[in-house]
């Protein structure tokens, strides 16, 4: 018996070393290209042998028995397989599969083929963010993803933008969540170099749940680019230089038309005309001309991108310097960045993963967003004023607000400087069949220093801004956290059809931070050259300091089952218990279950894949997410109040201690209870594809931060507050539809185009807090806050007076209702205000819903072209339906107007849109319709043209690729609202849409090249 | 044998997950970093001290009180920028005021801070024992007190809790209790203050044993317990502790409302404030300076003595010419602009408002105006100038009326009412003599008027008196007698509090 096996054996090995063996060698090329392919996987196909192209696209097996199969594979490419028939050296032209191509989405804790993912995902490749080129990362995604909608904060260089994922959900922290790498990034996305990133991934629906308790408001997972393995050396530079300009100016009275204009209200109110002789005014000063530049911003980035047998590296560093398009000097952002990216196979089974960042911003601003800001102060100064006046004593009185904006620009002092290391770590060990641990830790640590000088100036008597002492305040501050990941996946194929993955894990965050502030007077030479706590000499109350510290932790466990049945039907459940430190003890844990399905048409035995349509999923999610995102211990009643008071025969300060905030020991987790359905469908071989979506997301227990409550529990007191409640909840819901669209028609020329729509419906469900709103925003000084969170209503809706043309003749005045409860009894000329509630008077109670904030449908199309050398691109977004409050005018008699005012009403008939001009009390203030303007626009974001030298002639001198650009980016705005920039926005839930003189953001020329060698 | 491999792996992975971490919930159990509890307070003298300096820091907020008190009177305009800047204010001036008017709302919000701030000691009065923890309690108990007269003046009933503070939802529970009950309720605090306060503060600024009997004659005197009043007054008359200013060595009837005269023997209690630190009107209610000051200096002004303001408070035509020429009181009280701008050729100013029914008069309250000073950060928000909350010419005319209205003694009346006359014209030839009963009563009144115009008083003076609806224009008997508690603490309360007659 044991002979024959020896006698079966041998004969097996007689059979092997008696077949015919040759060594192959060979080249992989690109089949478009002729280049050589790095990198390719080349596979006898019963795996007992194999190997990878190196960089020159070279192989080398040896010992190939003849009849042999080699498998030549790349991602992204049709697999090719050569059968050995002699020895002869091999030329495989690889060519390119946009079927195969299966793209491979990142989805929190793992990753999923783009064609199994069953919940609401938009993704930004690397392709378009290269072609938008945005200064802020965030950019990327407006008008590129349905649903998401990206507001700058301002054109404030550097400043930060909102990112709302399908709509206003909270009057806490709307922000999504942002991973870079598998991380939880607390930088700020102006922060990140925007060519370190290859893609964004935005979850929209349930499938956000498995990060629970932070993923309510979305996420937006950032991952960045690495080296891959068998990778020459890639060294890419890409650099821009260009110029911004405003896109817009006011359309404001020159000094005439303001002089006469003046003169015609001083005599309405019955007052001696400011102007007696307006003969030679002329046009005075434009005080926009006076503070808006064209300026500067630059660009370099460089980075290099390879990797070896078992390791990849990505190395990149790079440097943007921006000017604002008001005081360059003084307003401007510098950021620099440097990356590092390892990843190495310790052995097949150990995988280890490193990443750090590095980035600095260094940033100087101006007042920029609010009443006193330069543009109000350019908006509202007297055009009749010269430049050159830096003290207004003895012009014209334009209250105490109103300074000379140049005035203000020199003497604006500030720097703030951001340094933040960032970085993860991470493991994955493969230690038995189909089981993979991974751990990794990603930490973020940061310091941020201040600096701000206040010299001693005098803008004119009784002006706020006047200094009699300087200030010198400095602050430092520190923020740390970590997130530490451990999770165990499994996965399996039984009996063929049915596959599993089932995760189980754990996540650990913690950030803390602290805040160090101090401030002297007494700066030596008044000058920002000293402005430091050390030689500032000042004595008195007025050196002040304070300080800050912050802990907040979060402990989640979770575990994800997927499933799918021969890939066409599809499922996911997931369940995740967090707790946090926002929270009692009694309410710190919570948890969150959801559910995915999908079902993958297309691959049933019935469908036609080669038929009009591709693919064909539908799917559907549910689940329920939590969010904490409110003031830390606001369960404890703690003693941070203020507590000042003067006492002793010197009148000294003393302080005592207070409570703050109102605790409510009762707070819970606010929860987002997500609803999503939708179908993907391709058509044509994929080139065009349809994404939608219909979606209800209900929050409930909505976290409402100092939420209105009784007086009598004190929260008027100096330094105290209303609590956080939960007290509402919130339905949005909407339709999304993105259509795309790709063809090549030749080598030399293809179109891709793309078109998302988004509808969003907001109403406000529930506010528990007795008067069933809550209030926000400003109008005016001093007037009732003009918007709300109210049950039946989106939040932060407008609530003013509805107005009904103006007053022709006293008759009128008499036939309507008295207004004299909104400050004046009407005259001719005046606003006429509806009596919405018909009580026969015009009061507070006749306040209506007179519009909101919320865009209705917010849309993206996109455009590239390529012919031969040429790129074109072209992305624009449009909002429409929103509503925009105009807060930029100061309510005072002697500032300058917005031309609409020469279409005043002065006598009967003139007109029935805009109030006459008087000095006297008037109701016309009252915020009102009047204020509120359609917000609606359409902008070209971007338009790109590229052109890259054939890579014959740069090979020449060794280089790989060469393309020019030139790049126009807020080419252009379509609006009918008058202020500067109808993209307004604070973000604020209540009280967002109010335009107190929005910095517009600039537009931007530039020229750039991108080279690689 | 490979599906135990397999268990034992898992199991072992999840051995490996929670090893590595080590914790439970706990770790999610943390205090607030150098955060203060107020459930391990009140374990030493200091916290108990530290807790009164924040009950007193609420007062600066009623300069509120003090400057609408005038508003909403016959001596003033509301003035301003225009005829609807602060439009609350506005409003109570013309009387049309209603339950929708943030400046009242801030009244109620601030004046229960302060009712808070002083049960949240009380609350915690028996957790430490310590020397001196009387004084510090009377003035809790005296605090409490002012803070609830303040609310019982502008809103009538309301709701009260002696045992403690008030928790989120007792707004729903706690009704508004009797005008008796909330007058019982502060005369038992300031019963308890007087018996365990000091005739002589520890330090300047803080409330004596004179103070909590000046103010608890002055309740007396509004429930019209002439009496009770008359002997509390008396007491702090005969105490020695006070005296009017001016009538002794070095000091000038004239510096009554300047800074040298703060803390001075005739305020029995004043409300102190700084110009040291800035402010901002993100939060009023906490300057520590004094923001009826800045509100009423005179627009755009540049010129000696005063700093310019945002013109509010204007007294009004016939209050000026309700001064005798000879009064002294005349030109301490009341600025003509006009004339102190021909007798100072550098002054310069603007006029903001000019209503007939709110606006320029020409005039300003002069007691509470800007000096010129190096206050810090907005000017306006941050005058120093401290509020003379009960002065003993106060104390001297409530004695009066109580003894004459009570029918006590009107000599007795008579000669307090002239101790108040002779500083202001500086003679005996202005006594009065001979009146007596009601005829004295209303000499009594109307010294009231002159001594303490621009002090907040009138307004209420007229009320408990009657004689509003003939003063005021525009006042509502059986309407206006009481502010309109804030709508939003109508619909707070879900029903549990009434709104005020005819609001």
């Amino acid at each position: 018996m044991k002979s024959k096996l020896f006698l079966l054996i041998f004969g097996f090995m007689s059979i092997c070393s008696f077949a015919q063996e040759y060594d192959i060698s060979g080249v992989v090329v690109e089949a478009s290209t002729g280049m050589p392919m790095p990198g390719v996987n080349v596979v006898l196909s019963d795996n007992s042998d194999g190997t990878s192209t190196d960089f020159d696209g070279k192989f080398m097996l040896q010992g190939i028995s003849k009849g042999s199969e080699i498998v030549f594979s790349y991602i992204g490419f049709k697999n090719q397989t050569v059968i050995i028939q002699n020895g002869d050296a091999l030329t495989i032209r690889l060519e390119e599969d946009a079927k195969a191509l299966e793209e491979v989405v990142v989805i929190g804790y793992g990753n999923q083929k783009k064609k199994e993912i069953t919940g609401a995902v938009s993704t930004v490749g690397e392709e378009t963010i290269a072609k938008l080129n945005p200064v802020n990362v965030s950019q990327s995604l407006q008008g590129t993803t349905s649903g998401v909608n990206v507001t700058a904060t301002g054109g404030t260089p550097g400043a930060e933008t909102n990112i709302r994922i399908r709509g206003v959900s909270t009057n806490g922290d709307n922000k999504p969540l942002v991973i870079l790498d598998g991380f939880q990034y607390e930088g700020g996305l102006n922060s990140i170099n925007p060519q370190d990133v290859e893609s964004i991934t935005v979850l929209k629906d349930a499938q956000a749940a498995i990060y629970g308790t932070i993923g309510a408001n979305g996420v937006v997972l950032v991952t960045t680019k690495k080296g891959r393995k068998n990778m020459a050396p890639k060294v890419a530079y890409e650099g821009y230089t260009g110029f911004q300009e405003t896109t817009r100016k006011l359309s404001l009275l020159n000094a005439t038309e303001y002089a006469l204009l003046l003169n015609e209200s001083y005599a309405n109110g019955g007052q001696d005309v400011p102007f007696a002789n307006v003969a030679g005014l002329g046009v005075g000063t434009d005080w926009q001309d006076e503070v808006f530049e064209t300026t500067n911003i630059t660009s370099h980035n460089l980075s290099i991108r390879g990797g070896g047998e078992r390791v990849s590296y990505s190395l990149s560093g790079s440097t943007m310097y921006q000017e604002g398009i008001i005081a360059p000097d003084k307003a401007n952002f510098n950021r620099s960045t440097a990356s590092i990216t390892l990843d190495t196979d310790v052995t097949d089974k150990f995988k280890v993963s490193t990443k750090l960042f590095y980035n600095s911003t260094v940033s100087r601003g101006i007042n920029s967003f609010s009443l006193g800001s330069v543009l109000f102060n350019a908006a509202n100064i007297a055009p009749t004023i010269s430049p050159s006046q830096y003290n207004l004593d003895g012009t014209i009185s334009l209250g105490n607000e109103v300074v000379n904006p140049l005035a203000q620009i020199e003497n604006t002092h500030n720097k703030y400087i951001t340094n933040r290391l960032s970085g993860t770590f991470q493991a994955t060990l493969a230690y038995a069949k189909n089981l993979e641990l991974q751990g990794r830790i990603g930490f973020n640590t940061s310091n941020t220093k201040n600096r701000d000088f206040s010299p001693i100036f005098n803008y004119g008597a009784n002006k706020i801004y006047t200094n009699t002492q300087n200030s010198v305040t400095l602050g430092k501050i520190n923020d740390n956290d970590y997130t530490f990941d451990i999770f165990n996946t499994y996965e399996n194929r039984f009996a063929e059809d049915h596959h599993v993955t089932f995760l189980v894990g754990m996540t650990v965050y913690e950030t803390k931070g602290e805040g160090l502030y101090g401030s002297r007077t007494g700066v030596q030479a008044n000058s920002w050259n000293f402005a430091d706590l050390s030689s500032a000499n000042g004595v008195g109350e007025e050196q002040t300091n304070s300080s800050y510290a912050y802990l907040l932790r979060r402990l989640s466990y979770f575990s994800r089952l997927q499933y799918d049945y021969k890939g066409k039907y599809l499922f996911s459940a997931m369940i995740r218990r967090d707790a946090s430190t926002r929270f009692s003890p009694k309410y710190s844990v919570a948890y969150f279950p959801s559910v995915t399905a999908g079902w993958l048409i297309s691959e049933e035995g019935f469908f036609n894949q080669d038929g009009f349509v591709s693919t064909l999923k539908l799917r559907g999610s549910y689940g329920v997410l939590g969010n904490d995102r409110i003031t830390d211990y606001g369960y404890l009643s703690l003693l941070n109040g203020e507590a000042t008071y003067v006492l002793g025969a010197d009148q000294t300060l003393v302080n005592g201690a207070a409570l703050g905030a109102l605790a409510n020991p009762d707070l819970q987790w606010e929860q987002a209870k997500k609803f999503d359905i939708g179908a993907d469908v391709t058509f044509w071989n994929d080139r065009l594809s349809i994404t939608t979506d219909y979606y209800i997301n209900n929050r409930t227990d909505l976290l409402i931060p100092n939420i209105p409550v009784s007086g009598i529990t004190g929260v008027g007191a100096p330094g105290a507050g209303s609590p956080t409640k939960n007290a509402g909840s919130v339905r949005n819901s909407g339709f999304e539809f993105a259509i795309n669209y790709d063809q090549s028609f030749s080598d030399d020329f293809s179109v891709s185009a793309g078109f998302n729509i988004a509808t969003l419906k907001n109403e406000v469900t529930e506010v528990n807090n007795g008067t069933g709103f809550v209030e926000g925003g400003d109008f005016g000084i001093g007037q009732l806050a003009p918007a709300r969170m109210e049950v039946g209503k989106p939040i932060g809706y407008f609530l003013g007076y509805q107005t009904d043309g103006i007053f022709q003749n006293q008759a009128e005045v008499d036939a309507h209702p008295s207004q004299l409860a909104l400050g004046a009894e009407a005259q001719p000329g005046d606003i006429r205000f509806v009596d919405s509630n018909g009580d026969g008077v015009i009061n507070a109670d006749d306040r209506v819903d007179i519009g909101n904030p919320i865009p209705e449908f917010s849309m993206g199309f996109n455009l590239s072209v390529n012919y031969k050398n040429f790129d074109f691109s072209t992305y624009t977004f449009a909002n429409l339906g929103n509503d925009i409050v105009r807060n930029f005018e100061r309510d005072q008699p002697n500032v300058n107007k917005l031309s609409y005012m020469l279409d005043r009403w002065t006598g009967e008939g003139t007109s029935n849109t805009v109030p006459r001009v008087t000095t006297a009390a008037t109701s016309n203030k009252v915020f009102s319709d009047f204020y509120l303007e359609d917000g609606s626009f359409a902008r070209i974001q971007t338009v790109s043209l590229g052109y890259t030298i054939p890579n014959t002639i740069t090979k020449k001198i060794g280089i790989e690729k060469f393309r020019l650009y030139g790049k126009v980016d807020n080419v252009y705005t379509f609006t009918k609202y008058s202020g500067y920039d109808p993209t307004a926005s604070t973000g604020a839930p209540i009280g967002g849409g109010i335009d107190l003189g929005f910095y517009p953001l600039p537009r931007t020329y530039m020229l750039g090249v991108n080279v690689e060698f | 044998m490979k599906t135990m491999i397999r268990k034992y792996s898992i199991i072992t992975s999840f051995a490996a997950l929670l090893l590595t971490t080590g914790c439970g919930d706990e770790f999610v159990q943390t205090d607030a970093p150098y955060g203060i509890n107020s459930d391990s307070y009140f374990e030493s003298e200091d916290d108990y001290y530290n807790a009164l300096v924040g009950a007193y820091d609420v007062l600066q907020s009623t300069y509120v009180n003090v400057i609408l008190g005038e508003i909403a009177s016959d001596n003033s305009h509301c003035g301003g920028e225009s005829a609807t800047d602060v439009i609350g204010w506005q409003q109570v001036d013309r009387m049309e005021h209603n339950s929708v008017n943030d400046n009242l709302k801030d009244i109620w919000d601030w004046n229960f801070a302060g009712v808070q701030r002083a049960a949240f000691i009380i609350q915690n009065e028996d957790k430490t024992e310590f020397e001196g923890k009387a004084q510090i309690l009377g003035e809790a108990y005296f605090l409490r007190a002012y803070f609830n007269f303040e609310l019982l003046k502008w809103f009538g009933p309301i709701p009260i809790k002696p045992e403690g503070q008030f928790q989120l939802g007792d707004e729903t529970t706690y009704p508004r209790a009797s005008k008796a009950e909330v007058y019982a309720y502060i005369e038992s605090d300031l019963m308890y203050a007087k018996e365990n306060l000091a005739p002589v503060a520890p330090e300047v600024g803080r409330v004596t044993k004179g103070a909590a009997q000046a103010l608890l004659g002055k309740v007396y005197l509004y429930e019209e317990k002439f009496t009770e009043a008359a002997a509390e007054l008396d007491d702090v008359i005969t105490s020695g502790n006070y005296h009017l200013y001016g009538t002794v060595d070095a000091e000038y009837y004239e510096n009554l409302f300047e800074y040298s005269a703060e803390n001075s023997g005739e305020s029995v209690f004043e409300i102190q404030y700084t110009g040291s630190e800035g402010a901002g009107f993100g939060c009023l209610q906490c300057s520590e300076g004094n923001v009826m000051v800045g509100f009423s200096g005179v627009r755009g002004y540049s010129g000696p003595f005063f700093e310019g303001g945002y013109g509010f408070n204007l007294p009004t035509q016939e209050a000026y010419d309700a001064f005798d020429n000879d009064d002294l009181r005349k030109d301490v009280t009341v600025l003509d602009i006009e004339a102190w701008a021909s007798a100072n050729s550098a002054v310069e100013y603007t006029i903001g408002n000019q209503d007939p029914v709110t606006g320029h008069t020409g005039y300003y309250n002069r007691k509470y105006l800007p000096r010129d000073n190096e206050n810090l950060g907005d000017a306006n928000l941050t005058q120093p100038n401290n509020y003379r909350s009960i002065r003993y010419a106060d104390v001297l005319l409530m004695a009066a009326e109580a003894y004459n209205r009570g029918g006590i003694n009107d000599d007795i009346a008579r000669g307090y009412l002239n101790q108040v006359r002779r500083r202001a014209f500086d003679d005996m030839d202005h006594d009065v003599i001979d009146a007596s009963g009601s005829a004295l009563t209303n000499l009594i009144w109307e010294e009231r008027r002159l001594e303490l115009m621009g002090e907040g008083h009138r307004f209420f003076d007229l009320v408990r008196t009657g004689m509003a609806a003939g003063a005021i224009d525009g006042f509502t008997t059986g309407k206006n007698e009481v502010f309109p508690i804030p709508f939003e603490e109508i619909q707070f309360s879900q029903g549990n509090w009434e709104q005020n007659p005819n609001y």
